[in-house]
């Protein structure tokens, strides 16, 4: 999607050049970049982009706020973007109106459950909570005897722990402790916290894709820049054949993500079918980040090991990524499970569905 | 502009999903019948005329192909279809496989009108078996090497040479090779090769089989001496084969075959489980699947690049490349899952039998049609490398 035909896109394209252009960002160790970035994403709506006109979003289409994570990915973007566009996505189930500023949502593990009580208070404990910290309100996911309940709370009336995910964002620990939330109305009916999970996983699985895209890219650059023994280190074949990898598993990830955004934005319900595209986007991007990113710094050698060059921008956050609303480890069990419970010759029918 | 290359998400259409359920109730059939065993991918008998010729009267042969050379004028999506059925359910498809997807293109671009009509209806009839002359005793992955000679004389040409690991050579009624027509040029190694279609059975080629670790005598060594083509049988520009040979690969690396080789043992090892597995099975199948389906997806993609007219060789390398190192690894894989099912899985047996097979398989999978090692090259040069 970079020559994107998706105004959604563009914009956010333009945005991120100016304003989150990866060296100048990785230069400026005060983070000022921060505030003038959220600034613009915000001005142009685009936090909001899963949120209807009529609950105080933009009201992109699905598939349009998939392309624009993509491209968040594609520039490591680290505001809570993504977070906020799920955190408005998650209050737009209920006909929550979204209120400006940061978001983000919450619980992001599948292990983690927030309670909702007869008083309509709600209790829990919800670790690795991308951006809590930076967050002026959470969407919650809750559940209480009578159903899911979606919720949205004031940041402040949460204990958050901080802490930093492999990638250098915050990654943090919020709990709630009998809160009475701003708004709360029921979940739309057969609406689960594995549908909160498969929406943040695919999410994430095109952040990842972005990522290795932007991988590849500064990789097939410094090969052709750096020279060793007397050549280019990209005419030497070990390395090109490493770097031909690096893009099928760049290849491979963006397929997966794309396929499952492509399944979620035209999808009736959460069926087997879109939970084989959800549930393998996340699995094999998460693959993908590993093998992919780690030939990313095996080609840029000692340099793309500092602090100074922006390899690691791209590659710890694909790498961070992978642990945020279920491991692929998580999803792997998961899926292997379905597959087993629905039979040995059920799978093809499966996988030739899509 | 990034590097990356786009997979995009195509969806195959209704009419698709139609035509699978009528190839599947055909297999149904012919496995009803006795014609093959689904379970058996390593039957001693891999040739089935009679089931060749079945699946030409479903007008499932050239389907792609124009109607008045017998053809369907249906999609590359459709054929899709039909290919990846045929492979998941260990059909006989060796004796029109390769006619199919590879040699009847070739004639379709290459060959003269009157050897159009006669031969390719013929391919969709399910009558007659091609097999591909590209290796040689000292050009495997180096095709401009060949050494075997096309010599000019009356009326066409006289070939001298060997050609080998031909796969189908000892069924084939036709093979399409390159021969030597002229030495390569300073300064282009690739030109002196032109294509041809050889009449097999004809006196001056002889075919002896060769023994496969698998224990099939699927591929050849083909020798011809003095074995004479005529002039109409020559394929394009003589001295040019070259400038013919790569659009094709798009056609040959990126299809369903490309992953499904061994697939047979990923369902068995779903069987032999059960449906409550322990969590390492459960982990370990998931994965699978999900690598199964992310490459499924990138072929499919590259069959929609094929049908919109495109030449994605750089993308059907990719699937090629992860693909068949994926099917590679597969029965390795099973056997690990499979270590600790129950000795008393109803299709233990089945299973086991089916690794021996797979795992004797597997390391041909990374070598036929294009080495793992040629096609990062092909990708190295896509990425601007070389």
């Amino acid at each position: 999607m970079a020559e994107s035909d998706n105004i959604v896109v563009e914009t956010a394209e333009k945005i991120f050049a100016d304003l989150a252009d990866p060296q100048e960002i990785n230069n400026d160790r005060k983070n000022t970049w921060q505030a003038p970035l959220w600034q613009a994403l915000s001005e142009a709506g685009l936090p909001l982009s899963w949120v209807p006109d009529d609950l105080g979003g933009s009201g992109a289409s699905l598939a349009d706020g998939f392309a624009l994570l993509n491209a968040a990915g594609r520039f490591a973007v680290a505001v809570p973007l993504a977070e906020t566009m799920l955190a408005g996505w998650l209050l737009a189930q209920a006909r929550i109106t979204s209120p400006d500023g940061e978001m983000t949502v919450l619980p992001a593990s599948p292990k983690d459950r927030v309670g909702l009580d007869a008083d309509g208070l709600l209790s829990g404990r919800a670790r690795g909570v991308p951006f809590a910290k930076s967050a002026k309100h959470f969407a919650v996911l809750a559940h209480g005897k009578d159903g899911a309940a979606i919720a949205l709370v004031d940041a402040t009336k949460a204990r958050i722990e901080a802490g930093l995910n492999v990638g250098y964002d915050h990654s943090d620990t919020v709990t709630l402790d009998k809160v009475q939330p701003v708004a709360i109305k029921p979940a739309p009916k057969d609406f689960e916290q594995t549908n909160l999970m498969l929406m943040g996983g695919v999410a994430r699985s095109l952040q990842i894709a972005g990522a290795l895209e932007s991988m590849l890219d500064i990789s097939v650059r410094y090969s052709n820049e750096r020279v060793a023994f007397e050549k280019k280190i990209s005419k030497f074949q070990a390395v090109q054949h490493n770097l031909a990898r690096l893009a099928g598993e760049s290849a491979a990830a963006l397929a997966a993500a794309t396929s499952a955004a492509d399944a979620i934005a035209n999808a009736k319900s959460l069926n087997d079918e879109v939970y084989l595209e959800a549930a393998s986007a996340k699995i094999r991007c998460a693959e993908a980040a590993e093998k992919g990113g780690g030939i990313a710094h095996q080609v840029h050698g000692a340099i793309g090991f500092t602090m100074e060059h922006i390899l690691h921008r791209y590659s710890l956050r694909a790498l961070a990524w992978r642990d945020d609303f279920g491991s692929e480890s998580y999803w792997a069990v998961e899926l292997g499970k379905l597959i087993a419970n629905r039979g040995a010759d059920e799978l093809w029918p499966l996988v030739a569905s899509r | 502009m990034t590097a990356a290359l786009r997979f995009d998400p195509i969806r195959l259409p209704e009419k698709c999903e139609q035509l699978r359920k009528e190839v599947r109730a055909f297999l149904a059939e012919e496995i009803a019948a006795g014609t093959f065993d689904p379970h058996k991918p390593n039957r001693e008998d891999t040739d089935a005329p009679e089931f060749s010729r079945r699946v030409g009267a479903k007008g499932w042969l050239g389907m792609t192909w124009p109607k008045k050379y017998g053809g369907q004028e249906r999609s590359f999506l459709e054929r899709y279809v039909v290919t990846e059925e045929m492979r998941v359910a260990n059909a006989p498809t060796r004796r029109f496989f390769v006619a199919d997807r590879q040699s009847g293109p070739v004639l379709l671009k290459y060959a003269p009108e009157h050897i159009k009509m006669d031969i390719l209806p013929r391919i969709c009839r399910g009558e007659i078996c091609f097999a591909i002359g590209m290796s040689e005793p000292n050009s495997g992955s180096d095709l401009f090497a060949a050494k075997t000679r096309a010599t000019k004389t009356d009326g066409g040409y006289l070939i001298n040479g060997t050609k080998i690991w031909t796969s189908s050579a000892h069924i084939a009624d036709y093979m399409i090779a390159i021969f030597r027509t002229s030495p390569p040029t300073k300064e282009n190694r690739r030109h002196g090769l032109t294509q041809f279609l050889v009449k097999m059975k004809q006196p001056g080629i002889k075919v002896n089989p060769i023994g496969q670790i698998t224990g099939q005598y699927e591929f050849n060594e083909v020798v011809f001496t003095d074995h004479f083509i005529p002039d109409d049988h020559v394929l394009g520009e003589v001295d040019g084969a070259w400038k013919q040979a790569t659009s094709e690969l798009a056609y040959e690396r990126s299809g369903p075959e490309r992953f499904l080789e061994t697939y047979y043992v990923l369902t068995e090892l779903v069987r032999a489980v059960g449906p409550n597995p322990d969590t390492r099975s459960a982990e370990g199948i998931g994965r699978l699947v999900a690598q199964l389906h992310t490459m499924r997806r990138m072929s499919v993609s590259v069959a929609g690049m094929l049908e919109a007219g495109k030449e994605p060789v750089v993308e059907a390398s990719i699937v090629k490349d992860i693909g068949t190192v994926w099917e590679q690894q597969l029965p390795h894989r099973v056997r690990d899952l499979a270590a600790f099912v129950e000795e008393t899985a109803t299709n233990r047996e089945t299973l086991e039998r089916q690794l021996d097979f797979a795992i004797k398989t597997a390391p041909k999978l990374t070598i036929q049609g294009g080495t793992t090692e040629v096609l990062r090259g092909i990708i190295a040069r896509g990425l601007g490398l070389r």
